[in-house]
């Protein structure tokens, strides 16, 4: 165990809620990811959810192209969305407890039939025009967090890794920008 | 597709509960938690994307050694290999001010939704619509090459 005040006290300034909620997340979302692949071989992102679902609706050639896969990747959209609503139904409503777990105080709760809910107090601005962006950019740039950054990182790619660096570089700096610029949240 | 095995989508939907459910309890749901990560006033974020990176490089590592082909699709078990060109950079700089303005990206947006971020879906709209808006222009911009060499 480390001991030393100073270096306890940088900890605790770098990790206000410690390490291990996001480590115990990431493993989970690494678990998900393995699950899928043992069984079907494929290593799943999670943006081209957004071009083969426009294909029910746009006979767009960039779109018709993931034709074959947009029944599964709805599929994989809805455990997604019903994944955050069971960890709403246990560890954010309570039920559950660990010492792995640290709640935060981000964000607004509210409770609907016995669940607690969260919501963002980030503006609907930044979240439609980032939204757009990203929407862009994932879908240019060939991956977004999962699929450069989990399935990408994970298989030693080359491209990935330049992509996450490149996106992750950007979106610091983006960040750094609208704080200074007295954005908030 | 039709001739897939009964229980490739019913895996499917389960993988996908099992990550829906870390970035929940990961707070990357979060756009809050994202935007302090990338503010530089909580550290903790990394964790989550390369932790799961570390877990699945492992399956992608082992199996292919393991076994010949995955037992719901016949598929080889293959990495995930995308050939580099211009758009991984200019397309990771947009998806980057994206994510540094908002705090969410797409697997995230979902389950965010799940977690009750009903706000969240202006930017689930905001992505559908940037999806569609570069889509719509590369499908013109295909068609239109291939007309010309076609002339040709």
């Amino acid at each position: 165990m480390v001991t030393d005040p100073v270096l306890l006290q940088a900890a605790a300034e770098l990790f206000p809620n410690g390490i291990s909620r996001y480590a115990v997340g990431g493993l989970l979302v690494g678990l998900g990811t393995v699950l899928i692949y043992v069984g079907t071989g494929i290593p799943a992102g999670a943006s081209t959810f957004l071009e083969s679902t426009l294909s029910y609706v746009s006979d767009q050639s960039r779109f018709q192209q993931y034709v074959g896969s947009r029944d599964w990747r709805l599929v994989f959209t809805a455990g997604i969305i019903l994944g955050g609503l069971a960890f709403a139904a246990t560890f954010q409503s309570g039920l559950v407890t660990s010492s792995l777990y640290e709640p935060g105080t981000t964000g607004r709760l509210y409770e609907v039939a016995g669940v607690t809910l969260w919501t963002t107090d980030v503006q609907p601005w930044r979240l439609f025009l980032g939204g757009i962006l990203v929407g862009i950019g994932t879908r240019i740039g060939k991956g977004c967090t999962s699929g450069h950054g989990v399935c990408g990182v994970g298989s030693a790619s080359k491209t990935s890794l330049v992509g996450v660096m490149t996106f992750l570089t950007v979106a610091i700096g983006t960040a750094q920008v609208v704080a200074a610029l007295g954005v908030s949240p | 597709m039709s001739d897939r095995h009964p229980l490739f989508k019913p895996l499917i939907f389960v993988g996908g509960i099992v990550f829906g459910f870390g970035l929940g309890f990961s707070h990357m749901a979060r756009p809050e938690v994202v935007l302090n990560f990338l503010q530089f006033d909580d550290l903790g974020l990394p964790f989550v994307m390369f932790g799961a990176a570390i877990v699945s490089g492992i399956a992608f590592a082992l199996l292919p050694r393991i076994r010949d082909a995955a037992p719901l699709t016949g598929d080889p078990y293959e990495r995930r290999l995308k050939p580099f060109d211009r758009n991984v950079l200019v397309g990771g700089a947009v998806f980057g001010v994206g994510w540094g303005l908002s705090g969410i990206c797409p697997g995230a947006a979902y389950a965010s939704l799940g977690v009750g971020n009903v706000t969240i879906l202006w930017a689930l709209a905001g992505m559908f619509l940037g999806a569609y808006a570069q889509g719509y222009w590369r499908s013109r911009t295909r068609a239109r090459d291939t007309a010309a060499t076609s002339a040709d």
